[in-house]
């Protein structure tokens, strides 16, 4: 029983000591941290301040030199200021394919779960001006949408779970600022994005219902006023 | 030889439909073509301005005014061309050019062709390449401010990856770290499939 004991507590040893060697060190850990390691750690290791910030920069290529979006051949999303929860589950959704975005797909099967969290860490507390264009006579019906719902077609208000000011809390994403053209895109072909694994039902469910009853004007409606919120 | 007075009409006919509009007869495009080519295919270190985005072609003829776009062939050849180019000027040369038809310069290698595409279209996550598509487009047409690409010369693409690499028009957010992030074989790649798109 001792003997059994004492080589736990070696290995346990061990695993504390390359845990904590492998940290901060070379571009790829992972390949020198032995297997005894993995049961170990139950949070996933924060990378390289330099691999993130490479990584980061990675990011903000396509989505903004300060994440509020970029308007290329199609529509890239503001990040900033978005929930890390959120950014988190989409970037799982990207890697196991629930939701299907082959560019998205490409940039984030790559990622090990360490650099995941760390940059949806990363967005956060960046709060530039929201990217604009979207059709601005459009604001006051969908502000009213926003905060009031649509009654007839059971739809709640979007405040009741994004906040008054649309800024999100925990799963629920932030919408202020977002870029209208990707908003409009998003909530039209809800399902055929998102949720698409049917044995692993996740949180795209909840807004379903809610895409799908908009109708097209009360879609273009609600994205031009999020559009303009900071 | 007498020439029947139908065949001369009929001549007449075929030059007006070839020549410019009438508003378009004043624009002074030979200051362009001399370089650029007489159908503005490209020539040499000038590219091919046919059918380009017509956004993209006012801003950079106005980068190349105030001296934004600063690698030495700009600052050589376009820097002069544009001193005394109003912004009016520059959005009419540009509405002409975009209108004009565009012939692939297919002139990359084309053993790279599908190792371009395929760059193209995913980039490299691993070595932090954007795939070029989320912004230039499936056909690399471009958008708005953004080039098109499809079908511009292998050694003028080159060149500009070669620049924005080397810290040229540091400004142009994002194509600086984009290059940068290019090893030789992947320029190299994406020159040659670019250049064969149509």
């Amino acid at each position: 029983m001792t003997a059994l004991r004492s080589t736990l507590s070696a290995f346990a040893l061990l695993a504390l000591l390359c845990a904590t060697t492998a940290r901060g060190e070379e571009p790829k850990p992972e390949a020198s941290k032995p297997a005894a390691a993995k049961a170990e750690t139950p949070k996933p290791d924060a990378p390289p301040r330099a691999e993130f910030e490479a990584k980061f920069t990675y990011c903000k290529t396509c989505h903004g030199v300060s994440g509020q979006g970029f308007r290329g051949a199609y529509p890239m999303p503001r990040l900033a200021g978005q929930q890390p929860e959120y950014l988190q589950n989409q970037l799982e959704a990207f890697i196991e394919r629930r939701r299907v975005n082959p560019v998205m797909f490409n940039v984030a099967h790559v990622l090990r779960p360490g650099m995941l969290a760390a940059l949806a860490e990363g967005f956060q507390n960046l709060n530039p001006k929201p990217l604009g264009g979207e059709p601005r006579e459009l604001i006051p019906a969908g502000k009213k949408i926003f905060e009031e719902g649509v009654a007839s077609a059971n739809i709640p208000p979007c405040a009741s779970c994004h906040g008054q000011d649309a800024k999100g809390q925990s799963a629920m994403p932030r919408l202020a600022g977002q870029l209208y053209d990707y908003t409009t895109r998003k909530l039209s072909n809800w399902s055929k994005e998102r949720g698409q694994d049917p044995a692993k039902p996740d949180t795209s469910q909840l807004m379903e219902p809610i895409a799908h009853g908009l109708t097209p004007q009360q879609i273009s409606e609600v994205a031009a006023y999020l559009g303009s919120l900071e | 030889m007498r020439i029947k007075p139908t065949g001369i009409a009929l001549l007449a006919m075929l030059l007006c439909a070839a020549g410019p509009s009438r508003a378009q007869e004043d624009l002074p495009v030979r200051n362009c073509t001399w370089c650029h080519g007489s159908s503005a295919q490209g020539f040499s270190t000038a590219p091919r301005i046919a059918g380009q985005q017509p956004h993209y072609l006012v801003q950079q003829l106005l980068a190349f005014k105030d001296h934004s776009r600063d690698n030495p062939t700009s600052a050589q050849y376009m820097w002069g061309a544009t001193a005394r180019l109003s912004p009016e000027r520059a959005s009419e040369f540009a509405a002409y050019f975009a209108a004009l038809p565009a012939e692939p310069a297919s002139d990359g290698n084309s053993a790279l062709v599908e190792a371009g595409r395929v760059l193209y279209e995913q980039g490299a996550a691993q070595s932090e390449v954007a795939a070029c598509v989320v912004c230039h487009g499936p056909n690399a047409q471009g958008f708005e401010a953004i080039p098109r690409l499809g079908g511009l010369s292998y050694g003028y693409l080159k060149s500009r990856l070669a620049q924005w690499s080397q810290g040229f028009h540091a400004s142009a957010f994002p194509m600086p770290q984009v290059a940068t992030s290019l090893s030789p074989e992947e320029v190299e790649a994406l020159a040659s499939y670019l250049s064969f798109l149509r």
